[in-house]
């Protein structure tokens, strides 16, 4: 026998006192928690959103559409960047503004090749105002996930507000499954030494959100 | 260090010697009473806390009642996915698996998200017996391995070392891994986390295989699910051409959706922060999903059993299977706070691990038989758990199943347990309190007797009571058995009146 068909059999034992318990799934489950916290204004779900990115030290930037490239230029710049990381699909017009080498997106870098570059810029698939979360997709404006890991450096772009949601699970709606999805709530952090908040371990140490409205 | 622990003192002789370490407390005080703290304050923020643990509550049991579909659907998905799915009875076997899998890589390093499962088998000792070399790139974990020592709480293993116990392990050990410290490496946590920043990364970007569990598996989708803050997991799931994660069979949830349950109520009940800062979702391989040349090519998953069935046929005991090992139970539960992890000779430390350990491996061993005792019943754990598991319920339900033996399913066959050895002395107490509360009237001329005497009681039992009382401080007898006392005062109104 199997070890799969010793465990479904053991499974099987194991719950034949309930097994007749036929109750669909849709309704086993009270569901009557909240779809978001509180009642706020789409303004307010945006500046929500700001404070709790930043209440975990991800440095939070506004800009409007005409603004976006020279705001990015100039993190860039301040942050002595001489390299960029640029998803396949990225708004050419983004970095429009700056002359710093760019590093295309490609399945063949190495990871090593990444680590000698200093930042990346990307889009993001949805952010979450109550916790201050940036979900990435990997969609051609966000790149594999091993562009927003290595570089110590990120600069991520959020529209407002339609990128913008309350809640985890509105969120999760929005999201496909089958997408490889990285949620990133303010850089690296760890508690592991007498539980002092350090950022940056092994992601990148500074994020740098630029909330970016009207197009 | 081994998944068991074997030979571990049973928990009263190792909480005996962890509470006279002065060190070990003050570092455990700190760190439970912070996060506790924290804890409380991240909850408050939710105001539909209590409808979001009964539906995690409802999710779990749902789940557990039906998990022969959930894992068959389970490996449907991710087979159609891309992955690769693996069952495994017991930890040996587990072990085999993982380690013909990365031997078929021809690779003999492996990098390591921290996970549970892959401690509670002894997954890093197997592999190193077969000359694969796997490093643990959680920083807590990489502080418990690189000191040679055993992780003492389930979110930061290595609670019980301080900074200048820290930087003296790395100094002294990291040379040994690979990169060795920086010279002149100070103890501020900012130094000592860029060390191990800089001696982790080069094995990163070299990695061809990672090793991690999973803190959820959606059946429907096949997607698996890691938690966590410092990004290691990231580079774990990322970086390497082959993934192995290896899950227990009860991380199973139905449906995409039940995760906005979890992913609001784990992260504020484990490390009290709204969310943590990385949370990464893997649907089968590169190719397979709709990832497009993201992530690994070949993606292996290893389904444990390992006494989860055993757990799962215990009506009273099963519910510890709804764990999602948030670890908030330890932070507020007082024998954790003074006896520390290590006492409990397993990964599972605190009150979760009371009662996972003795289910998961029977209580066969003077360690798990008297792990159920490990405990003051306040219930504290109950009360913040998110997934609303009764610990204590099932405590009183295991010391049973200790003191008297009885029922019980081991490897998957009904046996018939006798009563701990060892434990003969609290059987015979235990029939004495029963039939002294079934006759008030011994009962209390007895407490009376007892308050009249109390000056000269022992602080040791004599006789068969000694074992009992070696390792605990015998309650000191109040001067007026509380029967007198509400007789005296109708129950404390006399006092308030006045
Ligand atoms: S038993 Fe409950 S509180 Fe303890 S670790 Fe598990 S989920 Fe968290």
């Amino acid at each position: 026998m199997s070890s799969r068909d010793v465990i479904l059999g053991r499974v099987r034992r194991a719950i034949a006192d309930v097994r007749q318990d036929d109750t669909p799934y849709e309704q086993a489950v009270d569901r009557s928690y909240l779809r978001e916290h509180g009642a706020r204004s789409v303004a307010e779900t945006v500046d929500l959103l700001a404070e709790n990115l930043a209440d975990y030290r991800a440095l939070v930037h506004h800009c409007d559409a005409d603004g976006l490239a020279a705001t990015i230029a100039g993190l860039l710049a301040e942050r002595g960047s001489a390299s960029v990381v640029v998803p396949a699909g990225l708004d050419e017009a983004w970095l429009a503004a700056t002359e710093v080498t760019r590093v295309p997106d490609r399945l063949d870098n190495t990871p090593h090749e990444l680590d000698a570059v200093d930042s990346v810029v990307t889009a993001c698939a949805v952010a979450i105002a109550e916790t201050g979360t940036l979900v990435l997709d990997g969609s051609p404006d966000q790149g594999r996930r091993r562009i927003t890991l290595v570089p110590d450096h990120h600069i991520c772009v959020v529209r407002v507000p339609d990128q913008v949601v309350s809640s985890v699970p509105q969120a999760l709606e929005r999201l496909d499954p089958a997408r490889p999805l990285t949620w990133i709530s303010g850089p690296s952090a760890t508690s592991d030494i007498e539980l002092d908040r350090v950022e940056g371990v092994h992601g990148p140490r500074t994020l740098e959100v630029v909330l970016v409205s009207g197009e | 260090m081994s998944g068991t622990f074997v030979g571990m003192p049973a928990f009263p002789k190792a909480a005996h010697e962890a509470v006279h370490n002065a060190t070990l407390r003050g570092n455990l005080r700190h760190a439970t009473h912070t996060i506790r703290s924290k804890r409380a304050k991240a909850v408050a923020e939710v105001s539909d806390w209590a409808a979001l643990r009964e539906a995690g509550k409802q999710i779990k049991d749902h789940t557990l009642r039906h998990l022969d579909d959930y894992l068959v659907q389970l490996e449907e998905s991710v087979t159609a996915a891309g992955g690769i799915v693996h069952w495994a009875a017991d930890a040996d076997e587990a072990n085999r698996i993982v380690v013909e899998l990365v031997k078929m890589t021809g690779e003999t390093e492996v990098v390591k998200v921290k996970s549970m499962a892959t401690q509670e088998i002894g997954l890093n000792e197997a592999l190193e017996a077969e000359g694969i070399h796997a490093y643990e790139t959680d920083l807590a974990e990489l502080i418990v391995q690189l000191g040679k020592d055993r992780p003492s709480h389930i979110l930061v293993p290595a609670i019980h070392r301080n900074r200048g116990e820290i930087r003296d392990i790395f100094a002294r050990e990291m040379s040994e891994w690979g990169r060795p410290a920086p010279e002149g490496l100070t103890d501020t946590p900012a130094e000592l986390a860029e060390a191990a920043r800089l001696h982790l990364r080069e094995k990163f970007l070299r990695a061809k295989v990672g090793v991690s569990g999973a803190n959820f598996m959606v059946a429907e989708t096949g997607t698996l699910v890691v938690v966590e803050s410092e990004g290691n997991g990231r580079m774990c799931l990322t970086l390497p051409e082959t993934l192995i994660s290896v899950v227990g069979i009860e991380k199973i949830v139905p449906t995409w959706q039940d995760l906005e349950v979890f992913l609001q109520t784990l992260p504020r009940s484990s490390t009290a922060e709204r969310m943590n800062p990385y949370t990464s979702t893997w649907t089968g391989t590169r190719d397979g999903g709709a990832g497009e040349g993201d992530g690994p090519q070949t993606f292996h998953l290893v389904l444990l059993d390992n006494g989860r069935t055993d757990t799962l046929a215990d009506e009273v005991g099963r519910q510890a299977l709804r764990c999602i090992r948030c670890s908030a139970c330890l932070n507020v539960c007082p024998v954790y706070e003074r006896a520390g992890g290590h006492a409990y000779g397993s990964v599972y430390p605190g009150p979760i691990g009371a009662i996972l350990s003795p289910q998961l491996r029977g209580t066969g061993s003077e360690i798990d038989a008297s792990l159920p005792y490990a405990s003051t019943l306040c219930g504290a754990c109950y009360e913040v758990c998110p997934v609303a598991i009764d610990i204590p319920e099932v405590l009183v339900h295991l010391r049973e199943r200790v003191a008297e033996g009885g029922q019980a399913t081991r490897g998957g066959n009904r046996v018939v347990l006798k009563p701990a050895k060892g434990h003969a002395a609290e059987r015979a107490a235990m029939r004495a309190a029963r039939w002294a509360f079934s006759h008030p009237g011994a009962l209390r001329t007895g407490q009376r007797l007892a308050s009249r005497t109390r000056r000269f009681h022992p602080r040791t039992l004599p006789g068969p009571g000694r074992a009992w009382s070696e390792t605990r401080d015998l309650p000191a007898v109040p001067a007026e058995p509380f029967r007198d006392w509400w007789q005296r005062t109708q129950g404390g109104k006399e006092a308030e009146a006045k």
